[in-house]
């Protein structure tokens, strides 16, 4: 069988518009994360214009059918857009449904529209780990928007605000959403609020309490948030809600903010890395034994675990040869 | 089931879709899952796809199968239709497996196609599951 094209014939290919080639691209990033690297010379010549938005929220509220609609508006405004949609996967056998995609498949045939879906790969937080190399891309590609629907499961969604420029989210008057919301910090991290569902009752009752909350919270010097009452379903409110979205963009130009959002994101991007690193580093290091032998020494309480973990770090970072194993420990 | 992912289907994607009018989707959902629960990313499309958005949708998502199921008698049609199309974006490596309601007799033609799998009904999800193993060890 042929070999297939390299990563740099893909990013050509896919700076030029190929669709193809952008989809196999994106499953390189997910899988090699070396792969950002080697093309980083062709991506640099291409600016990164994109304005990112994330969509939280817990699972059901309507964020894909919240993002449809937003996805209707920003064509109207000729805006070229792009979609990552991430969902759970199994953490027993890897596996993931990813089905977000099917509330916004009514753009599947905008020529200016890209729709990926992306399986969390056992990463925690709302993302994959991976996503935020994906954005890069996508951000690169010629998207004038690029939408990030995180996996929505429990209110640890802090991910996506290190990711972001505008952070939107989104509960229902059913999804006790607006009190957890209050409990998990979520408030503070969240530029835009919605209510969905807002025919729902009680709807008007969760918003009246998320802007009391959102007043009494400690948000001097940031921005002025409100929260809206949508039905995407309906289309009712989405006007507003670009409004509101496009009123936080302009916000983020003012006093240098998006330069420090910016910075933020490269901080906590160049954190994760460094963790990919060192727990890389540490897995193969004397192929996985000094992991084992440390597990052993750490499960019979005979050794302390952080002692432990910087004996590993060490010695996987300083690629000296590993010891010679002692008397063997069975448990 | 299995309690450790398993290595060969990780990142493996596989495209379910529900072309034309048929409204039935317990079947897709049905094998949509097992093939979750196998370890494969599955992206499921819902009803009432056409080939144009099914073969998007794959390219999008860099595919490396589609799955078909076509309840409504229409499958000769709506094969040859996705199979041009995949032609017309040289993306003929995706496989293309099919099930649902398809006679006997049509099983031979959409293999000619390009079909590479048609399961009839009463096919346990195991079979589904082993035959996108072999599909992907045969591939690479």
């Amino acid at each position: 069988m042929t070999p297939g094209p390299t990563v740099k014939e893909l990013a050509g290919r896919a700076l030029t518009g190929d669709e193809r080639a952008l989809g196999r691209l994106i499953s390189r990033v997910e899988s090699e994360p070396s792969t950002m690297s080697e093309i980083a010379p062709l991506l640099a010549t291409r600016a990164r214009q994109a304005q990112i938005i994330g969509f939280t929220g817990s699972a059901g509220v309507g964020k894909s059918t919240v993002i449809a609609g937003l996805i209707r508006r920003f064509r109207e405004q000729r805006c070229r857009v792009a979609v990552v949609a991430v969902d759970p996967s199994s953490p027993f056998t890897g596996g993931a449904l990813l089905g977000d995609r099917i509330r916004m498949q009514a753009h599947v045939l905008d020529p200016d529209v890209f729709i990926r879906s992306m399986s969390a790969r056992g990463h925690l937080g709302g993302l994959a780990s991976r996503t935020p190399d994906v954005v890069d891309l996508l951000a690169r590609c010629g998207f004038d928007v690029v939408l990030i629907e995180t996996v929505g499961i429990g209110q640890s969604e802090v991910e996506i605000a290190a990711y972001a420029d505008t952070v939107v989210i989104i509960c229902t008057a059913d999804s006790g959403d607006a009190v957890q919301a209050a409990k998990a910090g979520v408030l503070e991290i969240g530029d835009v609020f919605v209510v969905n569902k807002a025919d729902r009752p009680g709807s008007a009752e969760v918003a009246a309490d998320l802007r009391e909350m959102l007043m009494l919270g400690d948000r001097a010097g940031t921005f002025d948030a409100n929260v809206l009452e949508v039905s995407a379903q309906s289309q009712t409110g989405m006007e507003e809600l670009v409004t509101e979205i496009a009123r936080h963009e302009r916000w983020l130009s003012t006093d240098g903010e998006l330069e420090r959002r910016r910075l933020r994101r490269a901080e906590t991007r160049l954190r994760a890395c460094i963790a990919d690193v060192a727990v890389a580093a540490v897995m193969g290091y004397d192929t996985g034994e000094a992991l084992r032998r440390a597990a052993l020494a750490l499960a019979s309480g005979t050794r302390d675990v952080l002692e432990l973990a910087r004996e590993l770090l060490g010695a996987s970072l300083s690629n000296e040869p590993p010891p010679k194993p002692e008397r063997s420990t069975t448990i | 089931m299995t309690t450790t992912p398993n290595a060969l289907r990780s990142g493996i994607r596989i495209v379910v879709a529900k072309p034309g009018l048929d409204g039935h989707d317990r079947g897709a959902k049905v094998i949509a899952r097992a093939l979750r629960d196998a370890g494969f990313e599955v992206v499921y499309t819902g009803l009432h796809q056409s080939p144009e958005q099914i073969v998007r949708t794959a390219i999008q998502e860099d595919a490396d199968i589609i799955g078909l199921s076509v309840l409504s008698g229409a499958h000769l049609h709506l094969f040859e239709q996705v199979l041009g199309l995949l032609k017309e974006h040289s993306a003929t490596d995706i496989g293309l497996f099919g099930g649902g309601i398809i006679p006997p007799q049509d099983i031979e033609t959409l293999r000619n196609m390009g079909v590479a799998r048609i399961f009839t009904p009463g096919t346990s999800t195991r079979d589904v599951i082993t035959w996108v193993d072999e599909f992907v060890a045969a591939r690479d």
